[in-house]
């Protein structure tokens, strides 16, 4: 196992993997608390209508897809905000309306798309090191406004608290929405459209069932998030499965061992 | 002299078609418990939201349109430095599955944010306020073990550590039992004879508004009745806010 580390493709899996398990763990808890876990599949399937749009457009399909998604999640939000309709009914239209549009533009694209066919199910190995300076800079995004998180925190405590006291609440909503949306774009590449979604929650899930509170929660999926990219990748290498899936497998064997560990 | 700590002046509030409330004039004095009683639907709630400034509430409520004025403390509600105002929601509405110790929750009634960590001055003012109200051997207890009435404990030292001058409790005694709900109104007079607070709390309970309110607001979207209790939870008053009144509705007046 550690001689695959010395080769460049693998090493750039792992940092890939890190990364991108440690970002969508960070935010996933501010999903998964609010409640919105639906949302990492209808971004997910926003992502792959924007690298749809980009290979029809043949252009690069990271720039199309980031604000193809990003505008899509600040549209949930809005529709979230400003309609009477539940949160999992204002994701699961653009979810929808995103995957048929995908469709549409594969249909529209003529001959096979084996690039369509790695964002699906992800390729990990196959992350190139220009993926890694747009994951590189998503992740100093983040890190930029770690200071937000008490805000988010108390937001997603209690919403009129936080409007009471007058924090930038709605701000705050859509700003989140826009992080997300881009960390699921530069994810799905790493993960798959089909597995981002378990990225965002179970780690998240997993610190929920360990956690007696909201930091320690986020300190635990953001750990469990990085740290599952390990096994899961040796297990990739060692019995030559998809990483994406043997990355997910085992964040899903955390989670039933936190079940079994749970201390209501 | 001394603004009054809440002036409401022919204010309305509409959630697209629903008329929340109606042409309210109010004046509250610094240093009164006022009890707001009225039936469902009253408005009760969207009055204390007003002197927060959240009148607009959720978008999801349709267009909202406000007209009439409120000044609290002699401010427009969004002018007033949120440190002056104490406010306790209803617990019902409470998320229990948000991973947090009751220690926390007061904490974050300082800092206006949630703690990350809490320092060793924020732990010892966030003991004193929930040993003040009874709570202190919560400090370190999940909110999902709290049962209604700890919460409410919980809650109103959360208010109180930022020592407001206007208290806005939204019904504090629902799910609490008899003598937590005595505690309740022990600890609200000691703050106010304390600090010389305006209390604005939203009730059910007739009978304690009678005992503890120095004034009594009987609320039906527009104002029934204001004043004291005495005069107030009449039988006239209260059958126009709720259709008819007696006994069986737990109301013992006095005289009767």
């Amino acid at each position: 196992m550690l001689e695959a580390l010395q080769l460049p493709f693998m090493q750039r899996a792992l940092l890939a993997g890190l990364l991108v398990g440690g970002l969508a763990s960070y935010l996933g808890v501010m999903v998964v608390q609010r409640r919105l876990s639906f949302l990492g599949d209808g971004l997910a399937h926003a992502a792959f209508a924007g690298v749809a749009l980009g290979l029809l457009l043949h252009q690069e399909p990271l720039w199309v897809a980031i604000p193809f998604a990003v505008g899509v999640s600040l549209a949930i939000t809005w529709v979230r905000e400003r309609s009477s309709l539940s949160d999992d009914t204002a994701i699961g239209i653009f979810f929808a309306m995103s995957a048929a549009l995908g469709v549409l533009f594969m249909s529209l694209r003529q001959g096979f798309a084996p690039d369509a066919v790695a964002y699906l199910f992800g390729s990990i190995l196959t992350v190139t090191p220009t993926d890694l300076w747009v994951m590189g800079l998503v992740a100093l995004g983040v890190a930029a406004l770690l200071p937000l998180w008490p805000d988010w925190a108390y937001a997603t405590f209690d919403r009129e608290l936080a409007l009471a006291d007058r924090r930038p609440v709605l701000l705050h909503d859509y700003l989140l929405a826009a992080l997300i949306a881009l960390v699921v774009v530069v994810s799905v590449k790493v993960v798959g459209i089909v597995l981002m979604a378990a990225f965002i929650v179970i780690p998240a899930a997993i610190a929920r069932l360990l956690s007696q509170t909201f930091a320690a929660m986020t300190l635990g999926a953001v750990g469990i998030g990085a740290f599952s990219v390990l096994p899961g990748l040796a297990a990739a290498y060692l019995f030559d499965i998809p990483a994406g899936s043997a990355i997910v497998l085992t964040q899903a064997l955390f989670f039933l061992l936190a079940l079994g560990l749970r201390r209501f | 002299m001394t603004a009054a700590a809440v002036e409401m002046k022919g204010y309305s509030v509409r959630f697209g078609d629903f008329r929340a409330l109606q042409e309210v004039n109010l004046t509250v004095p610094q240093g009164a418990f006022v009890a707001i009683v009225g039936p469902n639907g009253a408005g009760k709630s969207t009055l204390l939201k007003a002197l927060l400034g959240l009148e607009r509430g959720s978008l999801r409520d349709g267009p909202t349109q406000v007209s009439g004025t409120v000044r609290v403390m002699g401010l427009p509600p969004r002018q007033v430095p949120p440190g002056w105002v104490g406010y306790v929601p209803q617990v019902k509405g409470f998320d229990r599955s948000f991973p947090a110790l009751a220690l926390e929750v007061v904490v974050s009634g300082l800092r206006r944010r949630w703690p990350f960590l809490i320092t060793a001055p924020e732990r010892k003012k966030a003991e004193e306020m929930l040993d003040r109200v009874g709570a202190l051997a919560l400090a370190n207890r999940r909110l999902g073990r709290l049962s209604g009435g700890e919460l409410q404990r919980v809650y109103l030292a959360r208010s109180l550590i930022r020592e407001p001058r206007l208290l806005l409790l939204d019904e504090p005694a629902t799910g609490v039992d008899v003598v937590g709900e005595a505690d309740l109104y022990r600890h609200l007079e000691a703050y106010q004879a304390e600090r010389g607070a305006t209390i604005l709390m939203i009730t059910h309970d007739w009978e304690a508004a009678q005992h503890h309110a120095s004034a009594v607001l009987v609320l039906n979207r527009r104002v029934v009745g204001y004043g004291p209790p005495e005069r107030v939870l009449c039988h006239e008053c209260l059958s126009q806010a709720f259709g008819h009144v007696g006994h069986e509705h737990g109301l013992v007046l006095k005289g009767d």
